[in-house]
């Protein structure tokens, strides 16, 4: 019988979470429950929990996510280039020059408009 | 090596994606599953904790660990029992299957990466045709279940960490994946284990100059990535206690602590077989590999022996780099770390795959190697790296140098005075 390779990797998910999931329970069962109001307190450093913890967040963290799907998006349009480059000839060469080229303009646009200035 | 390739007969791509599920194919799975996976890995693991306490108390003149067994050779069971009978603690308020989720998602990728790597001739878990993509794809799960982890517990420094987290490792995915472009370049596949092949032919990797350059990237990025001082901004214990962490306890932290480990060991073995000729101990020479013989499984079994005690010694000097640089090397500030990854890491990357492009057609492009073409490839891309370094800090200096000093962050005076802060800064 001829099977894919995935599978192992479907076996190794089972696996893993299996390993994750063993001391966990081991803990359920023997680790100490004695619950109390401050025990279950969020931590602040001794003070009691002061104010709303799920707000709004601040938009830098949200333009470095933008430019990071961009740039993934690039390299995986670069893997298939990069492994049948040999075959390709003069012509993938340049158009790849001509795609790193544009990617390039746009990292410096960002760079110039002050995207990637961490205020 | 007919040992790679099971189903003869199909085409290449299907022969390389299938495998016969004969006795020998399933016994080595269970015992990868089974004894690699849930024995020997996080052994491994559990002994790189007892080594970092060991190392990190030499460079600071102490002992470490040397009261539980000879050497303190038993402190990690120690720890584990600890970590087990603890309290786990749920802090009130937070999203409760989230913050259990967290940590096996973390783990189950730091387990997953190591499904593809190359150790020996045919000592790979698994063979994917598309082993580097994959191997990408799965460890970028962690950061996911990093910020699940700060998200769900409900506290302040958690969610701080798990932004920062977020920040860091989405940036420096980055020039790690870009800088690991050139090797597929050269291998012409993303099978971690042609990468090993190629090797054989070419050298190692890491001797050219373009693929230093990604070696070089490809360490520091890792090296944020897993992270570890100086980029463990996500988990300073100076400042955000311990960042996405601080609300576990008991196995849950453990489960962490192992993945980070994991991780570690995970980056080290990458590198080692992306760069440094997997277990291969002299560069330009196939010395262990060409001993082995088609029809006796001995020479096969000693020769991975020697493989694999060599690929460990590379992934330990690797990991004891990685102690020695938090021994040495403080905490980076949040803005310089960004601006490391965006405005250094990515631009010399990018650079850097044409420059492989050229070593590729001046060195690898002939079919096999020779001296002088090894010698005109090395003289004319080592010119261009280094234009290209002394370029990147060029333009990184002269963008700089427009931003008045301090107009970044205001001085003592201009808060006093609530005067503005200069808009010049790039």
């Amino acid at each position: 019988m001829v099977i894919n390779n995935y599978i192992f990797i479907g076996l190794l998910l089972l696996v893993a979470i299996t390993f994750a999931l063993l001391p966990l329970i081991v803990v359920w069962i023997i680790a100490p429950r004695k619950r109390s109001l401050a025990k279950s307190d969020t931590y602040e450093c001794g003070v009691r929990t002061y104010g709303e913890t799920w707000i709004r967040f601040r938009i830098q963290y949200y333009i470095y996510a933008l430019m990071f799907v961009v740039f993934d998006i690039e390299t995986v349009f670069l893997y298939p280039w990069a492994v049948s480059y040999a075959g390709l000839g003069t012509f993938a060469l340049i158009e790849m020059v001509v795609f790193l080229v544009i990617l390039s303009v746009g990292l410096a646009y960002a760079w110039a408009k002050g995207v990637l200035r961490w205020v | 090596m007919t040992w790679y390739s099971p189903g003869a007969g199909l085409p290449f791509w299907a022969q390389q994606q299938l495998v016969e599920l004969d006795t020998t194919t399933l016994i080595r799975w269970v015992l990868w599953l089974l004894v690699g996976f849930f024995g020997i890995f996080p052994g491994i693991v559990a002994y790189m904790v007892w080594l970092e306490r060991k190392v990190a108390a030499r460079f600071q003149d102490r002992i470490g660990p040397n009261r539980v067994g000879p050497l303190g050779l038993l402190q990690p069971i120690a720890d584990a029992l600890k970590l087990i009978i603890k309290e786990d603690l749920v802090p009130r308020g937070a999203d409760r299957w989230v913050h259990l989720a967290a940590p096996v998602l973390v783990l189950v990728s730091a387990f997953l990466v190591m499904a593809v790597i190359p150790f020996a001739v045919g000592l790979a878990p698994v063979n994917l045709p598309s082993g580097l993509v994959y191997l990408i794809a799965v460890s970028s799960i962690s950061p996911l279940g990093i910020f699940l982890a700060g998200w769900s517990s409900r506290n302040k420094y958690s969610l701080l960490g798990a932004m920062r987290a977020v920040a860091q490792l989405v940036s420096y995915e980055v020039p790690q994946v870009l800088s690991t472009i050139p090797i597929v370049l050269w291998a012409g596949s993303l099978s971690l284990v042609t990468i090993f092949d190629r090797q054989l032919e070419f050298g190692w990797f890491v001797f050219s100059p373009p693929g230093f350059l990604a070696f070089v990237i490809l360490l520091i990025a890792n090296t944020a990535e897993v992270n570890r001082t100086p980029f463990d901004l996500p988990e300073a214990e100076s400042e955000i206690i311990a960042g996405y962490h601080t609300e576990y306890s008991s196995m849950r932290f453990g489960l962490f602590f192992l993945a980070e480990y994991l991780g570690v060991f995970a980056v080290s073995c990458l590198a080692t077989a992306l760069f440094l000729g997997g277990g291969t101990p002299i560069p330009f020479v196939g010395f262990p590999v060409s001993l082995i013989s088609e029809d006796s499984m001995l020479s096969l079994v000693l020769v991975d022996l020697i493989m694999v005690g060599v690929f460990l010694l590379k992934v330990l000097s690797f990991i004891f780099v990685m102690f020695w640089v938090r021994a040495t090397l403080p905490r980076m500030r949040v803005d310089r770390l960004m601006n490391f990854a965006w405005k250094y890491l990515v631009p010399l990357s990018i650079v850097n795959i044409l420059i492989a492009g050229v070593w590729f057609e001046m060195v690898i492009r002939p079919g096999h190697l020779t001296f002088p073409n090894w010698i005109k490839g090395f003289a004319v891309t080592a010119l261009l790296v280094v234009l290209a370094v002394y370029l990147v800090f060029l333009i990184n200096r002269k963008a700089s140098a427009r931003v008045a000093l301090g107009s970044e962050w205001p001085t003592v005076g201009q808060m006093r005075t609530g005067a503005t802060v200069g808009q010049a800064a790039r």
